[in-house]
């Protein structure tokens, strides 16, 4: 079987230049493995959404291939189109159809009899929350809901490949939560996911490998595990139980006043918390609490953006 | 995709067609019903019995296969345009475009949608029409074929529209400024005969005028024009019109970027 040995997406030598002239991609290579749930970061205008765009072909792309298990989406399409679903970034259905009709018509576009849609339409909408919704105009759904009813508009045909273009983007924490365990559970039960987001929180905890693309390359590409490992400093921050007037001083440890109840320090990989801890309370200094300032994810991004836009401005 | 899956795409999206003109049909439905009687009352009955005869025929029966041609020329274009622009705008085209529903097939869906309105409404004019005017069919092969291939031409050239459209204006600029014209020119309402020489030879470069004359033959056997060449016509103005609406989808011309 093909699909079982090929990676889940191969982009080889992908480019991308609109009608304006803007490069949005420039010879991008990137690889995904069959059931890995797989972050895709950068800035806004990176490049994330061009990817998504020309994986399920709705952006036409200057040079390059893509395989989806194996299949190239420009030779094989009808296949490779079979295996991508796609939750993209605006809503894209019809704000006067109901949610149900959304679903069977998709499923009809994939060439599935209207029993088989209308069962999987079940499934998905009762698994998503949406089944009391699914007669009712999908203009009239609040925007957690129109996400959600995306998200089983794309799983309709059931594929292998999940493509979402920043799903939880404007939805509140517990939805979040709700669409973390749901997307969790599909990737369990077999299919890849691509995600992108701005939530480096919800690729920190959802996604098994990464990249992260700048300027239209990809500068970064490896398990979230790994990158983790490249983090040397970290920022804490430290609520204090006494009323602080000034910053203490403790020798190794830059730490500077938040409030009269926190302090803010910054601790390398080789540094003891241990000793700081132990410098506070000679000090008569007692910490209640301590927690990272940002995501450590967000931490790493910055600096690799960060580098990247500085090594762009010297070329 | 296998037949049977292109044969569940190319249903499901007449179906849809179907639904969407059928849900708002006071929209859709409607107003070409209440305009065409108007138009019978007003130039049928009430101008029309003191023009006396056209062509050696009542007014009102000159006039009425021109009516029902006109009804279903606009709604077949009507009905493509503002579907097919419709989902641009809201941008569901996109659920089709990432589908492995081919373009030939899209576009049939759409055309054959388009076509279900025209005639839909072309049959409700034509029962209305029974009721201001009598005919007696001259040639049921000529009549369905004609309307038929003007129906199909019509929808195609609405998807052509509203693939180059990109504001609601621009759905609107075609059917005012050069359908509404090319009707009105087109031999509905006179015999080009009436003309003269030079407006008549004028007249013959507009393609409606062979359909409405071939359609007046086959409901009651006069014509203005030969019928072979108003078959010839519309079929090479539809061969080319979807070859020309095929190759849009397929490069994605405005509709992917």
């Amino acid at each position: 079987m093909k699909q079982q040995s090929e990676p889940a997406l191969a982009i080889s030598q992908l480019s991308k230049t609109y009608e304006d002239g803007f490069q949005a991609l420039k010879s991008v290579d990137l690889e995904v493995a069959p059931g890995d749930f797989f972050a895709l970061l950068g800035p806004n205008g990176a490049g994330k959404s061009t990817t998504i765009g020309i994986i399920c072909s709705l952006v036409r792309k200057t040079t390059g291939s893509i395989k989806v298990f194996g299949h190239d989406i420009d030779q094989d399409f009808s296949t490779a189109k079979q295996f991508v679903g796609v939750v993209p970034q605006e809503f894209n259905f019809n704000q006067f159809e109901k949610p149900i009709d959304i679903l069977i018509n998709q499923a009809g576009y994939y060439g599935i009899p209207s029993d088989v849609a209308y069962e999987r339409a079940e499934k998905y909408l009762k698994q998503l929350a949406l089944w009391d919704k699914r007669n009712t105009a999908s203009r009239t759904l609040s925007g957690g809901m129109k996400r959600r009813l995306m998200i089983a508009r794309a799983l309709i045909h059931q594929p292998k490949l999940l493509v979402l273009d920043e799903p939880t983007a404007g939805v509140d924490i517990e939805l979040r939560r709700s669409m973390w365990e749901f997307l969790k559970e599909i990737n369990r039960q077999g299919t890849t996911i691509i995600l992108t987001t701005h939530y480096l929180e919800e690729a920190e905890s959802l996604c098994r490998n990464i990249a992260i693309i700048d300027h239209g390359q990809i500068v970064k590409n490896t398990s979230i595990r790994e990158l983790l490992k490249q983090l040397n400093k970290e920022t804490f921050v430290l609520d204090i139980r006494e009323v602080l007037d000034s910053c203490p001083q403790v020798e190794g440890y830059p730490l500077s006043l938040v409030d009269e109840h926190s302090l803010e320090v910054v601790i390398d990989k080789s540094q003891s918390v241990n000793k700081l801890f132990t410098a506070l309370t000679e000090k008569g200094i007692h910490v209640l609490s301590m927690r990272n300032k940002t995501n450590r994810l967000e931490e790493l991004f910055f600096d690799l953006v960060e580098k990247n836009l500085q090594e762009s401005n010297h070329e | 995709m296998n037949n049977r899956q292109k044969w569940i795409s190319f249903s499901t999206i007449v179906r849809r067609e179907i639904h969407r003109f059928l849900r708002i049909w006071p929209q859709t439905l409607v107003p070409p019903i209440i305009t065409i009687v108007l138009y019978f009352v007003i130039f049928g009955r009430l101008i029309g019995s003191r023009i006396g005869e056209m062509s050696e025929l009542p007014y009102i029966q000159f006039v009425a296969p021109g009516l029902i041609m006109m009804s279903v020329i606009t709604n077949s274009y009507s009905n493509v345009v503002s579907s097919f622009y419709g989902s641009k705008f809201q941008r569901n085209i996109e659920e089709l475009l990432v589908s492995p529903t081919p373009n030939w097939i899209i576009l049939l869906g759409y055309v054959v949608g388009g076509m279900s309105r025209g005639l839909g409404v072309g049959a409700m004019v034509t029962l209305l029409s029974l009721y201001f005017a009598d005919f007696s069919l001259h040639s049921l092969p000529i009549t369905i074929g004609i309307v038929l291939m003007t129906s199909l031409m019509f929808s195609l050239a609405g998807l052509i529209n509203a693939i180059f459209a990109s504001s609601f204006d621009d759905i609107s600029i075609i059917p005012t400024f050069v359908l509404t014209p090319l009707i009105y020119l087109g031999g509905v309402f006179y015999s080009i005969d009436m003309l003269g020489d030079f407006w008549g030879s004028v007249s013959l470069i507009n393609p409606i005028l062979y359909m409405v004359n071939a359609f007046r033959y086959g409901m009651v056997g006069i014509t203005d024009i030969n019928i072979a060449w108003s078959f010839i016509m519309v079929g090479l103005f539809s061969v080319v019109l979807f070859g020309v609406a095929l190759r849009l989808l397929e490069t994605g011309s405005r509709l992917r970027s």
